[in-house]
């Protein structure tokens, strides 16, 4: 059992024994270690001011991820280099994404430009990509600037980010990368005693102490728990930490679906769902940003239960299913009954999400998913809906239908399922039935999203859409976001 | 009206596209803002708390026993801790630094907390027990307009006769809308620090954009003259407005604290607190009635516009009168009323935000023209340019005359070739006629703003130049850096009139006691006026260089120059720097302080007469969207740009402001949307619910070029025009824009379409439309 957290921090390797399960990165830097450089602009990782560059072993080499050090706990650096915005200039040089920032005029007031510095950082690092606007875009979603309206840094990320990685920490990959792999010592770590952050190695180990301690709060990303601390400073005496747990951010692609850890980012899963469907890799990249996308887990947005997750709906459709542990006891459960109510799961004291397996799709199946929101990246759904049509010969001859943000969990359309079946894809008057039945499914709320009236109205547009798009029309006619025919602007 | 000035490129540092005297500083982590401040020895840190399910009612009872006894805790303030008057206000004395015996919105300050970590007041503020007699709060326009509540007396401009002109107009039509509000979101939120002196002086580290405002609230909250009161501050991290009046509170509750404590204070508020206690951009009904002719041509205007100011006055004069001189945007009314109402409402009370009121009063303004344009079948753009002030037709509904209308004229006509606006309307319309689900819309926009505070006294500035006798120079005035790039114009202008290279001039942080008695760094005036004390600091201390040097070395003054780092003598040159030295030596002073004062302004308020503006800064955007009829969902495909800045003092900077204006404004009229609950409880206080935009909002196809101007036809700066807030109605194109696209739909109808155009607002209006198409058949 390893009693600190230790990790890579300008070549050298820091231990930290003492400090509270639910300190932050950012705190540490700028309370503990006087580095000021790193801002805090929302404290809840929205704004990416905080930005900070993790760099961990990913297969054969160093990959850095961007992440909001706000809401990230210190002890989720276990393991990893830590580089901030004061550690890219070497001996009074800036580093290129910082030149090419002060080229462009790509700063005015400035607090949010360490962010930005270390998202490009990331970007500039990231292995196989094209000089692709959107691909930039993407990348920044997790940045707001206030003051530029964005383009000189977009230009400034165009000019930099895109050639050969050539700056003191690619010269020194392979050593960091040995460095690393030292760190990851495969023993179980707490720090603390009745208040603890604990960071097991084994899915045995996290079993055991889950059982031991049900009181205690499993993170994955803390990109939700993190806010818990930040904004209503609950107090968690101890974290459980998925991160370092062997084997639980597995994805295992089967000809038949995937099999995906509880432990599994988004950011890793989002290639593998982008080929299961386009419009499931563009709903992985509009959840969040980058740098929520590189902490949160999959796992962890169903095992939260929230009614507006943006991933359930659509795993939902596509039949997914969960599997849970306890203690030694393992069970399988299908993702829609894993959601009671509101704040309410299947899930028992010290019982733990594993891992999900979800179907891929048959040839004869279609599937839609839609996300409705007020700012097209980075936002929270206001609607959300997938749709898995299941056809023969133009006969509908099944009908999985869910959306988020219309009930107190992610929900299905029962009404709107049943109604389908039966009615063809090469006659949109048989459609009408379901289109109908979809209003009556859902009582939704009003909130500072949408009003209850948008959320109904937009649900049965989506169907509509699905419908549209899945009989035939070109989604450039029907969709001003999300088109299936562009390149996925997935890189690493 | 013909101006010629002298060329740009006749300037060596002046017109010159240098990056922001911070932004190596900003890239690298060292730009030092106040929360970056090292910490002095004893800090204290200080977090308002307040009483969170209440809206607005008497305090019956306020238990803060807990709060006292929370760990870490040094001290707990209320308004009975205040020395001097409980007061922030920026001039009417109605904004309480603490709430005292009633509540009177969601967030007021109730108290404060003085604790030794930020995380223990955090945790304290929030044990407080307070009773409120809860009192049925007034949250809407609606609300207001029915209990007949105001701030401040209602407004008025007159001209002609209204009325006769309305009755002669061959058409009529009439309409209202709702404008939303908008929370500036610097980036850097709200931050003060306060150290205590000896004999009751208080030196404050404030990030707020009107540093002497701040020093008179810290002096009266404190009881103590303004001079025992020093503001600071290098550079805030965003501003917008947000920190014109807004920083004063803060400021006071780190000084109140640290008079308290004898300690340095540090009050740095929260992201979610911020936007809770703040004041935003004023949200509006605009009401309006309007006459025109066969040819679209407005013959008289009735305007109406209710603004919500919240629980107290704040800048609310100013705001709504800005509102008012827009209300015309580019626009001539022969007849006019225009008419405002500063509502009170029990929330939070509306402040300065770029554009100043400006925004909403033209909004309204093209709903005008583009009812009167779709009433007539014709295209929007023609019905803009048939009402352009012109010669003879130029006299705006306060009185001012406009005489630069060719610029207007020049800019929208060159920005329809560069935008192939003509071209694209016809590829919109096919577009839309093959497509059901998703419907384009186009719109090209002006932008005429008035520049100048329209409160007269406000226009004034001072700046303070010393040259050291090694050559180098020290520079301060009374203008913030707020992003915009104030200091480096400002330094810009002193390297030119000296004859140096920028890094001789040593930029400096504003500072109460460098330069005294400052207005506010806003109204787009920064530049305009701390370039111009600058420059006759500069000025006078160049003048008595060269009066030295031509006895010195008896030469001719005319035959003296300074350039290139030197000082030309004839055939002669010596460095600047040595100059200095021999000056100095011979008892030449080389400290001055520059004062400049706005000309011809005129402006009475009371009989609405006079000239409230220097000049008027032009601009005008083209903006094309797809929104789709089925989600209401909207893209914004492209943007073309074309603004006036006059003779640039920095090209790079003022490209910075416009996009960055535009960008922003694009959010207010799209994905910003404010929603307080029915108790009137702000719902959207995170980025996490408000939307700003995000990179990927902005398209592609950005296209923003300066115009090349003849030169401000005024005498400012080296002919150059302010850039800061205009920028932000060039937005303006793209809500058109969406009401074209909605538009498309039914012609004749007019989109009853509010802003902001989120998803549900554009669905909302389609369905109206719908609706009336249904109607009609």
């Amino acid at each position: 059992m390893r009693d600190c957290i230790r990790f890579l921090h300008r070549g050298e390797i820091v231990e930290v024994n003492d400090f509270k399960p639910t300190d932050t990165v950012l705190d540490y830097l700028r309370l503990n270690r006087g580095l000021k450089g790193t801002k805090e602009g929302c404290a809840e990782g929205d704004c990416g001011a905080c930005t900070v560059a993790l760099g961990r072993v990913e297969g054969e080499r160093v990959t850095y991820r961007p992440i909001n050090s706000c809401i990230l706990f210190l002890g989720q650096v276990d393991g990893a280099e830590l580089v901030t915005v004061d550690d890219l200039a070497q001996d009074g040089t800036l580093h290129p994404v910082q030149q090419a920032l002060v080229d462009f005029h790509g700063s005015q007031c400035g607090f949010c430009t360490p962010g930005f510095v270390m998202s490009l950082f990331t970007l500039y690092h990231a292995p196989d990509k094209t000089a692709d606007r959107r691909i930039v875009t993407d990348w920044l979603a997790g940045n707001l600037c206030r003051c530029t309206g964005y383009r000189p840094i977009i230009d400034a990320a165009l000019n930099s980010c895109f050639d050969a990685a050539d700056d003191v920490f690619s010269r020194r990959e392979a050593h960091t990368r040995k460095v690393l792999q030292s760190l990851a010592d495969g023993r179980d770590a707490l720090i603390g005693a009745e208040s603890f952050f604990a960071a097991p190695a084994t899915v045995e180990g996290l079993a055991s102490l889950y059982e031991k301690h049900p009181d205690a709060t499993i993170v994955a990303g803390a990109t939700d728990v993190g806010l818990w601390v930040t904004k209503q400073l609950r107090e968690l005496k101890k974290i459980i930490w998925l991160g370092r747990v062997e084997g639980l951010d597995r994805i295992e692609e089967t000809t038949g679906g995937l099999l995906l850890g509880a432990g599994a980012t988004y950011s890793v899963a989002e290639p593998y769902f982008s080929r299961v469907d386009p419009d499931l890799g563009e709903l992985f990249r509009r959840i969040g940003s980058r740098q929520v996308r590189a902490s949160g887990t999959v796992g962890g947005n169903i095992a939260n239960g929230s009614p507006i997750g943006d991933t359930p709906p659509a795993l939902i459709a596509l039949g997914a299913t969960l599997e849970l542990r306890k203690g030694e006891a393992a069970r399988t459960v299908a993702l829609e009954d894993f959601f009671i109510d509101y704040g309410k799961q299947d899930r028992a004291q010290g019982e733990f999400v594993t891992g999900l397996y979800v179907p891929k799709l048959d040839p004869n199946q279609i599937f839609r998913t839609y996300k409705i929101s007020k700012r097209f990246d980075q936002d929270i759904s206001a609607v959300m809906g997938a749709f898995r049509f299941t056809v023969v010969e133009a006969l509908i001859t099944d009908a999985r239908i869910a959306y988020g943000g219309m009930a107190a969990t992610p929900k299905r359309a029962a009404g709107a399922e049943g109604a389908l079946i039966g009615a063809r894809m090469d006659d949109p008057s048989s459609w009408a039935a379901a289109l109908k039945a979809i209003l009556e499914d859902f009582t939704p709320l009003s909130d500072m999203r949408a009003s209850a009236e948008y959320r109904r109205e937009a649900a049965r547009a989506l169907l509509a859409k699905a419908l549209m798009e899945a009989a035939g029309t070109d989604d450039a006619m029907t969709r001003v976001t999300g088109h299936r025919k562009l390149e996925s602007v997935d890189a690493a | 009206m013909r101006h010629e000035h002298p060329a740009p490129h006749e300037y060596s540092v002046v017109n010159k596209p240098t990056v922001h005297d911070s932004a190596v500083k900003h890239v690298s982590g060292t730009a030092t803002y106040i929360d970056d401040i090292r910490e002095p020895a004893g800090l204290l840190h200080v977090v308002p708390g307040w009483c969170r399910d209440a809206i607005r009612g008497r305090i019956i009872s306020m238990d803060l026993e807990a709060v006292r006894n929370a760990s870490g805790v040094v001290a707990v303030l209320t308004a009975s801790d205040v020395p001097g008057k409980n007061d922030c206000s920026p001039s009417l004395g109605d904004d309480p630094v603490f709430a005292e015996g009633e509540i009177q919105f969601y967030g007021q300050v109730v108290f404060a907390v003085v604790a030794k970590t930020r995380d223990e007041a955090r945790r304290a503020a929030l044990l407080a027990k307070i009773e409120v007699e809860h009192v049925t709060p007034i949250l809407t326009v609606g609300d207001a307009i029915d209990a007949d509540i105001t701030v401040l007396p209602d407004y008025q401009f007159r001209k002609g006769s209204p009325e006769t002109g309305m009755a002669q107009a061959g058409r009529k039509l009439s309409g209202s809308m709702r404008i939303g509000g908008q929370e500036h979101f610097y980036l850097e939120g709200q931050v003060a620090m306060a150290l205590p002196g000896e004999d009751g002086d208080m030196h404050v580290y404030s990030s707020t954009q009107h540093p002497t405002e701040v020093q008179h609230t810290v002096a009266k909250v404190l009881g103590q003259p303004d001079a025992a009161v020093t503001i600071e501050v290098r550079r805030m991290g965003g501003g917008f407005g947000g920190k014109e009046s807004q920083a004063n509170q803060w400021a006071a509750l780190a000084a109140i604290a640290a008079r308290a404590t004898g300690a340095p204070c540090k009050c740095r508020l929260d992201r979610d607190d911020d936007m809770i206690m703040t004041g935003k951009r004023h949200d509006f009904r605009a009401d309006w009635a309007v006459g025109f002719d066969d040819g679209g041509q407005i013959r008289a205007i009735d305007m109406q516009y209710f603004a919500r100011c919240g629980y107290s006055a704040d800048l609310s004069l100013g705001v709504v009168d800005r509102t008012m001189f827009h209300s015309d945007n580019s626009y001539y009314y022969p007849d006019a009323i225009i008419n405002t109402r500063r509502l009170k409402t029990d929330t939070v009370s509306n402040t300065a935000f770029r554009g100043f009121g400006g925004p909403q009063g033209t909004l309204a303004a093209e709903r005008v023209i583009e009812a009167i344009a779709i009433s007539l079948g014709k295209d929007p753009l023609e019905i803009r340019k048939a009402n352009f002030y012109r010669e003879g037709r130029n006299i705006t509904p306060y009185g001012m005359t406009v005489d630069e209308y060719e610029t207007l004229h020049t800019i929208v006509t060159q920005l329809e070739a560069s935008s192939q606006y003509w071209e694209r309307r016809e590829e919109v319309r096919t577009f839309n006629a093959g497509s059901h689900v998703l419907k384009k819309g186009l719109a090209l926009t002006p932008v005429k703003f008035g520049i100048a505070f329209t409160l007269k006294h406000l226009n004034q500035a001072g700046a303070l130049v010393h040259v050291y006798t090694d050559g180098s120079i020290h520079l301060n005035h009374g203008g913030t850096e707020m992003g915009q790039g104030l200091y480096q114009k400002v330094a810009q202008v002193v390297a030119e009139e000296f004859g140096v290279s920028l890094d001789r001039v040593r930029i400096t942080a504003t500072h109460t006691g460098k330069v005294p008695n400052t207005g506010p760094t806003a109204a787009s005036s920064g530049s305009d006026l701390n370039g111009m004390a600058a420059k006759r600091a500069a000025e006078a201390i160049k003048a008595r260089m060269v009066a030295f040097a031509a006895q010195e070395f008896d030469i001719e003054p005319e035959l003296i120059e300074f350039r290139d780092n030197q000082v030309i003598l004839g055939n002669e040159a010596m460095d600047f720097g040595a100059l200095a030295r021999q000056a100095h030596l011979n008892r030449i002073q080389l400290s001055e302080a520059g004062f400049y004062a706005t000309p011809k302004i005129t402006w009475e308020r009371e009989t609405a007469s006079g000239r409230p503006f220097l000049y008027f800064a032009y601009g005008a955007a083209c903006s094309e969207v797809t929104i789709d009829t089925m989600t209401g969902e909207m893209r914004v495909d492209r943007v073309d740009i074309l603004h006036d800045v006059g003779h640039s003092l920095n090209p790079a900077l003022d490209i910075g402001q416009i996009e960055g204006g535009f960008v922003q404004g694009m959010g207010w009229l799209t994905t910003e949307e404010l929603v307080w609950d029915e108790k009137g409880r702000l719902r959207t206080h995170a980025p996490s619910t408000y939307k700003i935009p995000t990179a990927s909002d902005v398209p592609a196809a950005f296209n923003v070029s300066l115009f090349e101007s003849k030169g401000n036809p005024e005498d400012t700066i080296y002919r150059s025009k302010a850039v800061g807030e205009p920028p932000i109605m060039l937005a303006n194109s793209v809500f058109s824009a969406i009401v074209d696209a909605v538009a498309s739909l039914k012609p004749g109808v007019v989109p009853p379409l509010d802003a902001p155009a989120t998803p549900e607002a554009i669905l909302k209006a389609v369905t109206a439309m719908k609706r009336m198409e249904s109607a009609a058949e």
